[in-house]
């Protein structure tokens, strides 16, 4: 047995008691929202034994009250950046699931017309900037997220925002992306330029084979790390949905106010194998049990029968999302692949040449989403005090 | 370029002019980088520009290239248009990742949904004696990967017009310095002017060879083309000012008319600009060619220290002529 498991066993973080309750209806939609992942992920490893999905495929199963509970505590308009582990974050950001699982599927209706696949999902109309698949390389990317926001707030639209930051930006990384160097350099930069940033590590204990332990000096408390580049660190138990939310929630805010990072130890437990293809020898059956106990969706399941929640309105639930992503698997295989004049596409902004050789060289196709290519405005107020 | 206000300044103080005009017209461009604010820039390109932008646009970075760099890029994807200074393109390799897997990829990889509209901007070359960890030409290397775009000027007039256009296009730009031209003088109109990417600029006209040279390469060879004057040579010297894209018609037009070719590209020359224009005129001048093009690179070797070698390393002024003879059949 590893000796991650028991430094990290999940639901050890005990939640904190007083706070307030979540109105029922919003606590079932985050029960159905992790269902949905739930599904979508089992789906996807069928479609995968299948040949249907190529590639890496990483599933997000066990972790789903993570990328709920996290973006219910967000607003639309604060920045998500994540790793290759994305699937969840796409449909607890509303990614449509059709669109969703076209890009999985590698059809033109994919949410990035088939070109990011499993690990790159983006999604402008719901500010997720990606699904990153270097490890780690989507911290310097949301530290950015988190630099342009507050210079839009604070230099461009100095006159309209009273010159305060007021978007907050989520990065996610994993346990093992912390030993990467460029997310130490990300949150050194994070920490001098006082960005609006929550830097999440969702802390499943396990890079491929490796445990924390054996990759991670101070193993069992990363959050030290925050504080040598002056962030608070922070735990919170990603098994229990409604303990992430109350937790974010109150980060959300802070950061907010006084657009200061901090690092969050999200622990969690990732009940598959890293990837399609991972036989799970350097963890016991027993260590993965003891987790599957612990299972985010029972956790809230139990929570919410409590509060009246039948077995009816538990298969009813099942059966809404089972039909979901049915449709969306009907839908992507309806997608058609992507034509191969996209190949071309979305190299460049505008129409390019590509080196053919040729003195008059074939322009092939620029990007289409010319309205959409900035987030900021540039119609903003240009006089605001730039200094 | 019309009736102008001509002056004559540094090529460091043709980037930086370029460089302010744009973040007064943009409020979304800012500098980055190390010691671009406070002390000036560590080549004083950017000198004077944090008393005129403040702190908030000309930003000081710890020595963390892989860190500002990736940062400058998630800012690029929100819609700023930052411009990130690497003190040299040398150091730039710590941050190969988010410079060649991001930048350039995001556009395509997220379906046309993030763009970068970033410039990346540092000295490149050797020829500073600084050893072969500080003496990268980045060409060859960078220049391989699509979705980027990669400018070279020689002189300040297009370092100017150049780097105003690199910080408006909306896709990422590599653009190449070279510390041995930042002092170089000339003259730069006080009027603004824009340059195109993708456009050479017949810096020598002539009829017996076409000389195609980037960057720095280019004022090497123009001294060439004036002693070789003398042998009744007549060379015409193309400065492509890009690499990507690259003026193929220009190449082209020239080499059409002159039937021999010789490059002059600093970088080595397996896999670099310079192979790819010997592969383009090749074929496409195949039946207009007294000879196979020439080629002249740095040396096969990592960069040296010691003075002579590294004149020797470098393409000069010797290497070139006898290139241009040889391929005339007159060595
Ligand atoms: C730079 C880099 N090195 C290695 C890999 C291969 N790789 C992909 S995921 C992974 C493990 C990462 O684990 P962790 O950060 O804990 O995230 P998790 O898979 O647990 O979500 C590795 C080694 C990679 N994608 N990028
Ligand atoms: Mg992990």
């Amino acid at each position: 047995m590893s000796k991650s498991a028991s430094s990290n066993a999940g639901g050890q973080v005990r939640p904190k008691s007083g706070r307030p309750e979540v109105p029922m209806a919003t606590a079932k939609n985050w029960l159905r929202e992790m269902m949905l992942i739930r599904e979508f992920e089992l789906r996807c490893m069928q479609a995968y034994q299948d040949k249907k999905i190529g590639g890496f495929c990483h599933v997000y199963i066990g972790q789903e009250a993570v990328a709920v509970g996290t973006i219910a505590a967000t607003e639309a308009r604060d920045p998500i950046v994540t790793a290759y582990r994305d699937h969840g974050h796409a449909l607890a950001r509303g990614m449509s699931p059709n669109h969703c699982m076209a890009e999985m599927f590698g059809r033109v209706g994919g949410c990035a017309k088939g070109k990011g696949g499993s690990m790159h999902m983006f999604d402008r109309d719901n500010n997720l900037f990606g699904g990153h698949g270097i490890v780690g390389a989507q911290i310097p990317l949301g530290v950015g997220l988190a630099f342009a926001t507050k210079y839009e707030d604070e230099v461009i639209n100095a006159q309209k925002t009273g010159g305060k930051s007021n978007r907050v930006t989520l990065a996610f990384l994993g346990d093992g992306a912390l030993n990467q160097g460029s997310v130490h350099e990300a949150m050194n930069l994070a920490g001098l330029f006082d960005l609006p940033v929550i830097i999440i590590c969702e802390n499943n204990g396990y890079s491929m084979g490796t445990s924390i332990t054996r990759g991670t000096t101070m193993g069992h408390q990363i959050s030290a790390k925050a504080e040598a580049y002056g962030m608070e660190g922070v735990e919170i138990d990603g098994m229990d949905v409604i303990e992430t939310y109350w937790a974010m929630k109150e980060l959300v805010e802070k950061v907010r106010a006084t657009s200061r990072p901090i690092f969050v130890d999200m622990r969690c437990y990732r009940f598959k194998g890293h990837s399609m293809s991972d036989p799970r020898k350097y963890r016991t059956r027993e260590e993965e049990e003891r987790y599957e106990q612990g299972d985010p969706i029972g956790v809230l399941k139990a929570q919410l029968e409590l509060r009246g929640l039948t077995e009816d309105d538990h298969k009813e639930i099942q059966r809404e999302v089972r039909a979901t992503v049915k449709s969306a698997i009907d839908w992507a295989e309806q997608s058609p692949f992507p034509p191969t004049s996209d190949l071309y596409r979305d190299v460049y902004r505008e129409k390019w040449g590509p080196y053919t050789g040729s003195s008059d060289p074939e322009m092939l196709g620029g990007a289409e989403n010319d309205c959409k290519f900035n987030a900021i405005d540039t119609t903003i107020d240009r006089k605001a005090d730039l200094l | 370029m019309s009736i102008a206000t001509m002056r004559e300044i540094e090529f460091r103080d043709a980037v930086r002019e370029a460089m302010s005009e744009e973040m007064r017209r943009d409020i979304r461009v800012m500098l980055i980088g190390e010691e671009v604010a406070q002390y000036n820039g560590a080549y004083k390109v950017s000198r004077g520009m944090l008393d005129e932008f403040g702190p908030r646009r000309v930003i000081d970075t710890p020595i963390s290239e892989s860190g500002f760099a990736g940062m400058a890029i998630g800012a690029a994807m929100m819609g700023l248009r930052p411009i990130v200074e690497f003190m040299s393109w040398s150091f730039s390799l710590v941050a190969a990742d988010p410079i060649l897997n991001n930048a350039p990829k995001m556009l395509y990889m997220s379906g046309g949904q993030f763009g970068c509209p970033i410039v990346f901007r540092g000295n490149d070359g050797a020829g500073g004696q600084l050893g072969s960890t500080h003496s990268w030409s980045v060409e060859g290397l960078f220049s391989n990967v699509p979705g980027m775009k990669m400018v070279i000027p020689s002189n300040p007039y297009d370092a100017k017009g150049l780097m105003k256009t690199a910080i408006r296009d909306d896709d990422p730009v590599f653009f190449l310095e070279s510390e041995r031209l930042l002092s170089m003088r000339g003259e730069v109109p006080e009027e603004e002017y824009l340059i195109p990417f993708g456009q050479a600029r017949i810096a020598r006209a002539g009829t017996d060879c076409t000389i195609v040279a980037f960057g720095r390469m280019v004022n090497i060879a123009l001294e060439v083309a004036t002693e070789l004057e003398k042998e009744n040579i007549s060379c015409e010297i193309l400065d492509m000012r890009t690499i990507r894209p690259l003026d193929a018609a220009s190449i082209i037009r020239s080499v059409k008319r002159t039937g021999v070719c010789v490059v002059v590209d600093q970088s080595w020359s397996f896999g670099s600009p310079g192979s790819e224009v010997a592969a383009l005129v090749h074929r496409e001048c195949f039946d207009d060619l007294d000879n196979y093009v020439h080629r002249v690179h740095s040396a096969d070797v990592p960069a040296p220290y010691a003075h002579n070698l590294e004149q020797e390393y470098l393409p000069n002024a010797r290497r070139i002529a006898e290139a241009v003879r040889s391929s005339l059949y007159r060595s």
